[in-house]
């Protein structure tokens, strides 16, 4: 019997793959395992190998494994392909169109076995099925019984009518009962340990940062579609309605973030959803905001670059431009969500946030925490408060006709701001440099003191978690990330640990402004720090080195990953016992 | 209360324009406050969108909650700030080059909308701001600092091209005309849906082809012709095809199409900025059940 274990299937994109994949993460979810659940895709639609992992375990679990214990393949390719990193004693069910299975050479300690599940579901009237089977087999194959993905059929296929129910429930059977025969006892190893049960939830990251922006108020939402973004935008729309909010499909990423400028400043919240190239679009209005002092909220879920990159593959290189791009000197706001779970109180931050600078926030997730699935304990929403920040009372406003003072010069630099609709609020709202009351004016004096103005309002961001620490008080070593890192950082430091190197974590997620002070606490305290990130240029170690000081700079050591993959555990294990075994005490960088 | 009777000086700011003497955007400026004071709108309930450019300046001086975008963006703001509250009155205006050279994409889309939006385009054929470069209506040889040997561009047609794109409300006005023009932006502001009002604004200082005399002698008033009928949608396109675009008044009207925002799912009768964002956990645990 297994704690944990990875389950894979891989077949052709168009075939149904991450059905197979979702069905099954579903019905361990309600059996209480805790999920990882992770597809692999190309930027086509049908054909081009896709595969959908899941990491099965008894505790949280907050990225993939190294290795494979069951492959559900529908073609060769995906052996081909995945074979290398099954598990010793790892079962591979085989059954594409026609033809045997074959283990590529050199793959030893793997058991190949063939369900003919093809056959099957074409035996019960539709090919597609197939999946269905698969489904069927894995259960067999993990020690879970029919019965405990039933009712996940049946709320599947509830709107299609009993006879799809059925057959599809047929097809899991004959799946289930063809494995049965086809393995013998043999493999009961496989069998996954009871799991306790317990109610908890699966989602994606894409759909916490969707869930919490509309528990954090967000009433409009106008984007463009992208990979891995849209998925924000298709949640959205079906939820928004029921709360008198609408979705605008824009017709590009300079409408999509102009919409929301404009929606943000006539006091609605409201939020778009990109990726790089879009964001990159978005540049020029970004500034706008922050000198129209309008609120709004960008996700940026970032995927590999530049350019189109790989639009299907998981990067983290876009930290320089959401912490600087835009031209001229722009305040703005980037949280990155440390979990997919902590996607959903980004979100309400990112309100929050952005109504009381009255400013830009942008929530930066990445394509593995957009996408991947993740079981979720709970959400506390008692936690959730909104705060929509300085808006004029009826007292503050210009009754008298004449000019408004939006922009008038505070102590904290934020200014309450009139609602088009408030008598007594006019104001120009402008890009331009502009006087306390908006008018334009290149005046000097007012000119710095308006920067001054804006700069002030974030000399400190307070009431979010800006880095996650969990470690000893004194490590040896710090590991430091971002974003979906976490999981692989985390289990880093617990095989460190295990191995005797006090090993701390700190997770970034206030990206701007820089929480200096207490990043420069944390590696205070260790004696070597590692950087490890999602980018060839080491982004956010330049981002640290910009914010501390020379002794801390010079013990700084980077580790950057950039094939479109996740780091895994060992990835950051191995270069970091190598680097502070004695004997590499000169080595300036890892990897 | 009493009602309040306003006068197109309800809409002036403190603020002098700067624009050169004899620019055609004063015209516009003073339809605009006359359009207003005609509807007798509370200032506080109406948003002006302007673009970059000489013409953009006039959300500096007309009264109003004013926006004063990037270049070529007037239409998504307008259409964010029309969302979030729909009982605002949404004025957008803009130059030339703003609304049909970098804007362009935003103007098709937001006509095939409809979304109850007013859009007033300063056309003076030029970008003037940027001093004298040809604009994308400037004609096919047209000589500029940036075109000395002439334009090798066609124009575009922004008349035809809102026609094909579906306007529900077409007009064209003369900054010469300032009444003639306040009477059709009232009535544009009036109409449930995009309305399209180019208005000739000649450019003194920049534009020396497109100049009062040059309009004053080729424009035909529409409005003038018993027999020109604006339901006529071909008639419209037909018209505005055979006066190369040289008309004025009103061109196409149709009152029939739905707006976008009335077809937009969830979009309420109340304004969204009034919606209401908070609610018990117990409601979002609801929610929550959905993904286990
Ligand atoms: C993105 C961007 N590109 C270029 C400019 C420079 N620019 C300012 S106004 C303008 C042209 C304005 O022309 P038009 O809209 O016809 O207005 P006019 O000045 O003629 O009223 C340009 C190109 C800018 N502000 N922003
Ligand atoms: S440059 Fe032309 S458009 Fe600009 S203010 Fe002068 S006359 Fe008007």
């Amino acid at each position: 019997m297994s704690n944990e274990l990875t389950w894979v299937v891989g077949g052709q994109q168009g075939e149904g793959i991450d059905t197979t994949g979702e069905i099954l993460a579903s019905a361990l979810n309600r059996l209480g395992y805790y999920i990882y659940g992770y597809r692999t895709f190309g930027s086509r639609i049908k054909g081009g190998h896709t595969n959908y992992r899941i990491r099965i375990a008894q505790r949280p679990v907050y990225g993939i494994a190294p290795q494979i214990d069951v492959l559900i393949a529908f073609d060769q390719d995906s052996i081909n392909r995945l074979a290398g990193e099954m598990a010793p004693g790892g079962v591979v069910v085989f059954n594409g169109k026609g033809g045997r299975g074959k283990l590529p050479p050199g793959v030893e300690g793997v058991r190949l076995i063939e369900v003919p599940m093809v056959d099957l579901a074409r035996e019960l009237g539709n090919p597609i099925m197939k999946n269905m089977v698969g489904v069927g087999v894995s259960a067999a194959l993990l020690g879970l019984a029919p019965e405990d993905i039933e009712p996940i059929i049946d709320e599947r296929f509830a709107g299609k009518g009993g006879k799809l129910v059925e057959a599809n429930k047929t097809a899991l059977r004959r799946g289930y009962d063809a494995a049965l025969q086809a393995l013998g006892e043999a493999d009961g190893h496989l069998h996954l340990a009871p799991a306790d049960g317990r109610r908890r939830y699966l989602m994606t990251g894409d759909e916490a940062a969707a869930f919490g922006a509309l528990v954090a108020g967000c009433r409009l939402v106008a984007a463009y579609p992208i990979t891995p973004a849209s998925e924000i935008m298709h949640w959205l729309v079906k939820k928004l309605p029921q709360y008198g909010g609408v979705v605008v499909q824009s017709e590009d990423e300079i409408a999509a973030i102009s919409t929301v400028i404009g929606a943000g400043y006539a006091g609605v919240r409201a939020l778009t959803s990109t990726s790089g190239p879009g964001f990159s679009l978005m540049q020029e209005a970004l500034g706008y905001a922050g000198m129209i002092e309008a609120p709004c909220v960008i996700v940026n879920v970032q995927r590999a670059g530049p350019s189109t990159g790989m639009p299907t593959k998981h990067e983290q290189s876009d930290l320089f431009e959401m912490v600087m791009g835009s031209h001229g000197d722009l305040p703005r706001i980037v949280l990155a969500p440390v979990t997919i779970e902590d996607c959903f109180y980004g979100a309400v931050d990112a309100f929050n946030l952005a109504d009381r600078y009255q400013t830009p926030v942008i929530l930066a997730l990445d394509l593995a925490l957009g996408l991947a699935k993740q079981t979720v304990e709970g959400i506390d929403f008692e936690r959730v408060r909104i705060d929509r920040g300085a808006v004029a009372l009826p007292d503050d406003l210009n009754w008298e006709g004449g000019d408004f003072k939006r922009y008038r010069f505070t102590d904290t630099g934020i200014s309450p701001r009139s609602l088009p609709g408030m008598p007594g609020g006019l104001h120009l709202a402008t890009g331009l440099e502009h006087d306390e009351t908006g008018h334009i004016t290149e005046d000097r004096g007012n000119r710095v003191r308006m920067m001054q103005k804006r700069l002030r309002k974030f000399t400190q961001v307070d009431g979010v978690e800006a880095v996650r620490y969990e470690g000893p008080e004194q490590p040896e070593v710090l590991l430091v990330g971002w974003g979906a890192s976490y999981g692989a950082l985390r289990e880093a430091r617990e095989i460190l640990t295990e191995r005797g190197v006090a090993t701390g974590h700190a997770h970034i997620r206030l990206l701007a402004p820089f929480p200096a002070g207490p990043v420069a606490e944390l590696l205070g305290r260790a004696r070597h720090v590692i950087v490890a990130e999602n980018n060839a240029q080491g982004q956010l170690a330049a981002l640290m080195r910009q914010h501390i000081d020379s002794a801390d700079k010079a013990r700084l050591r980077t580790l950057n990953k950039y094939d479109g993959t996740l780091f895994l555990p060992a990835e950051i294990v191995e270069p970091v016992l190598a680097a502070v075994s004695p004997m590499a005490a000169s080595a300036k960088e890892v990897g | 209360m009493a009602t309040v009777i306003r006068t197109p000086k309800d809409y002036r700011t403190n603020a002098a324009p700067w624009w050169c003497p004899g620019c055609g955007d004063f015209g516009v400026l003073r339809a605009l406050q006359e359009a207003a004071a005609k509807l007798n709108l509370a200032p506080e309930n109406v948003v002006l969108v302007a673009g970059i450019g000489c013409s953009g300046k006039i959300g500096d001086y007309f009264r109003s909650y004013s926006v004063h975008t990037v270049h070529g963006r007037t239409m998504p703001v307008a259409m964010g700030i029309k969302l979030a509250n729909r009982d605002l009155t949404v004025i957008a205006a803009g130059g030339d080059g703003d609304g049909y050279g970098i804007g362009l994409n935003h103007f098709i889309h937001a006509v095939r909308r409809n979304i109850d939006i007013t859009y007033i385009v300063m056309d003076n054929h030029i970008y003037g701001l940027t001093k004298g470069q040809f604009s994308p209506t400037s004609a096919q040889g047209f000589k500029t600092t940036s075109s000395p040997a002439g334009t090798a561009d066609r124009p575009i047609k922004p008349l035809q091209l809102a026609l094909s794109a579906g306007v529900t409300y077409l007009a064209q006005a003369f900054s010469s005309h300032p009444d003639h023009m306040a009477e059709i932006i009232a009535e544009a502001i009036q109409h449930k849906g995009f309305s399209l009002v180019n208005c000739i604004s000649p450019c003194v200082t920049y534009n020396k082809v497109n100049t009062y005399d040059f309009y004053k002698e080729r424009l035909v008033n529409l409005d003038e012709d018993p027999d020109y009928d604006p339901r006529n949608y071909d008639l419209a396109v037909e018209t505005v095809r055979k006066y190369d675009e040289l008309v004025i008044g009103r061109i196409y009207i149709d009152d029939s199409q739905p707006s976008y925002q009335d077809l937009l799912p969830g979009y309420a009768e109340e304004p969204l900025v009034k919606a209401r964002l908070e609610y018990e956990p117990e409601h979002w645990q609801a929610i929550l059940k959905e993904f286990a």
